[in-house]
């Protein structure tokens, strides 16, 4: 707690404290109220600048074109496949960068060895390089393994850049876990899995979530691989609403445009507004780490 | 590590088994961060010094594509926007994070609900953000003509399409996004200072304003080292906003090193100075990264 000195709530300064904190509360919820209340009315009011109006004739219409029938880069699909797409990108590639995190976790932490932490040093420049530097050979690994241009290219992809976080995530939480315990089971016989499913599994519920949702949001937001390494058929939804709000043929929809922001945004604001805490602690220990 | 140390023949194969089984079980790790990101750092810092176009080729032509590269003049061209987008942004992030963090932290109502609504933008997709911005600072329809609507005629807001103006609009959206980020940071370092310093700061007499000059600000020291670190990183890697604000328009107006890359490697068929461009990003997000990692870790111990 920083200086506060205990004032009369309604001195001055406190109004002008409030008024402040809501008007930056209407900064940042500006963008969204023009995304929701544009996707819910006819185009012919936004184009006669009614932007920041209510709608006059509330319709879902934009939304489910967005969804089932908007002109997607060649075909007339709405967004729906490609909202699939990512869904199935998206879980086994946060369950498996995962599980792989924490086993690594508990060996760096846990079965440390001489040059552990250079080891951890190089896993976790990776994840700060610019993937600029990755994509061609990427793009040219992905085809001798016949994974390019589809989903599970992109799950591989999106696994492999994913370790390093997750690692960051378990190391530093096991390392503040009471290594005695695990001595203890050492010496009563039990074994690395054991150890690890029965001492070290239980007690992972919070970071596992704080690293499920810091990978959920990465993989469901990001753009540069999906553009990079998949097809047609196989993009993921950041890239469709790309395209959707970049074709340039035939009336611009901004409505439908809109109503497709909010579908993409939706599954990453739910696990917000659900477990925001977990998800600040993730942003958190990605930069200010321990 | 091992504490059976058990001199049975038989199980020794086991036994020894065991022993590396933790290794084994990080083995996948270091064979996936050895091939994909310093194999393939490697791998592309060959083809920098190639004359690939269209696919890699291997023919080695020294420095020609790094010569080339600082002479095309949209390089130039992402690289300044680059150190204007840069600095605008780092420093806006900053000022208007810790002014949010300072608001917040003068115990107010609903401080838990206030900050959900600051942080919200940081779980979109750069692409949502950039959608949201496109038309909102669209002339046509965005605030010029919502603006001209309520009756002021002459309102102009026309940055997005002008290129001298067009990657301010870079810096409002991505602020917009990050800014929250970067007040939680700080309220983070905030919630750490010391108590009993600022109470004895406040008996001395001194003024709310000296207070947070002289004390609390010179203690966000290591959340200003991480936001920095954080912010500058991800401005170097900036892609996504651009492409679905402007697509590095108008003309070549907003284009960033890593949308030069892009289109150099993938749309241009130059793939040798793409590679270049690519090692020239790395080289300098590795300058602000590996100092930064090296204390981190050194720390810990």
């Amino acid at each position: 707690m920083a200086a506060a000195p205990a004032k009369s709530s309604f001195s001055l300064g406190r109004v002008v404290l409030y008024t402040l904190l809501v008007f930056f509360c209407i900064y940042y919820l500006l963008p969204l109220y023009v995304m929701l209340v544009n996707s819910l009315k006819p185009l012919s009011e936004i184009t006669a600048g009614g932007m920041m109006a209510l709608p006059q004739d509330w319709t879902v219409a934009p939304w489910l074109s967005a969804w089932s029938s908007a002109q997607v880069g060649v075909e007339a699909t709405g967004l729906r496949p490609y909202f699939l797409n990512s869904i199935i990108m998206v879980v086994p590639a946060v369950a498996l960068s995962t599980i792989v995190g924490a086993l690594n976790g508990y060996v760096l932490t846990k079965w440390t060895f001489p040059g552990a932490t250079i080891l951890f040093g190089l896993l976790l420049f990776g994840c700060f390089i610019p993937f600029q530097m990755v994509l061609i050979p990427m793009a040219r690994m992905l085809g001798l393994m016949g994974l390019a241009g589809s989903v599970p290219g992109l799950i591989f992809v999106h696994f492999v850049y994913g370790i390093g976080f997750s690692t960051l995530y378990f190391r530093n939480y096991y390392a503040a876990f009471p290594t005695e315990l695990v001595r203890a089971a050492q010496i009563d016989g039990a074994g690395f899995f054991r150890i690890f499913w029965r001492i070290l599994l239980p007690s992972s519920g919070p970071i596992a979530v704080v690293c499920i949702i810091w990978q959920f949001t990465n993989i469901w937001n990001d753009f540069l691989f999906g553009a990079s390494f998949s097809d047609f058929d196989s993009q993921p939804m950041t890239v469709a609403l790309n395209n959707l709000v970049q074709s340039s043929t035939g009336v611009k929809e901004y409505n439908v445009h809109f109503a497709g922001a909010i579908m993409a945004a939706l599954p990453t604001l739910l696990v917000y507004i659900v477990a925001g805490r977990y998800f600040v602690r993730g942003l958190m220990a990605g930069s200010v780490k321990g | 590590m091992s504490i059976s140390e058990t001199a049975n023949p038989r199980g020794s194969v086991v036994d020894r088994l065991r022993d590396a089984l933790p290794k084994i079980v990080l083995s996948p790790t270091v064979a996936i961060v050895a091939i994909f990101v310093y194999g393939f750092i490697l791998f592309t810092l060959y083809l920098s010094f190639t004359n690939s176009r269209i696919l890699p080729s291997f023919e080695w032509i020294g420095w020609q594509n790094y010569e080339n590269l600082f002479r095309i003049r949209a390089w130039d061209t992402a690289v300044s926007n680059l150190v204007i987008f840069g600095v605008l942004y780092i420093t806006i992030c900053c000022a208007l994070g810790l002014l949010l963090a300072i608001l917040l932290d003068q115990r107010i109502r609903a401080e838990g609900f206030i900050r959900t609504i600051y942080l919200y933008p940081m779980a979109l997709s750069f692409i949502v953000t950039g959608v949201a911005w496109k038309w909102f600072l669209d002339p046509g329809i965005g605030i010029e003509a919502v603006v001209r609507g309520w009756g002021w005629t002459t309102f102009e807001f026309n940055w997005i399409k002008d290129s001298q103006m067009a990657i301010y609009t870079i810096v409002i959206a991505a602020v917009w996004q990050t800014s929250g980020f970067v007040m939680a940071m700080f309220l983070a370092g905030l919630r750490g200072i010391d108590n009993e310093m600022l109470k004895a700061a406040q008996i001395d007499g001194a003024s709310t304003l000296a207070l947070y000059r002289r004390i609390v600000i010179p203690q966000l020291r290591p959340a200003f080292m991480s936001a920095f670190v954080v912010l500058a990183h991800m401005a170097i890697k900036s892609y996504d906003l651009v492409i679905a604000l402007t697509g590095g328009g108008p003309g070549t107006a907003t284009e960033l090193p890593a949308t030069f890359m892009y289109s150099y490697t993938f749309t241009r068929n130059q793939m040798g100075i793409g590679a270049a461009s690519a090692v020239i990003m790395l080289m300098t997000i590795a300058a602000i990264i590996v100092p930064y990692l090296w204390s981190e870790l050194r720390e810990k111990k």
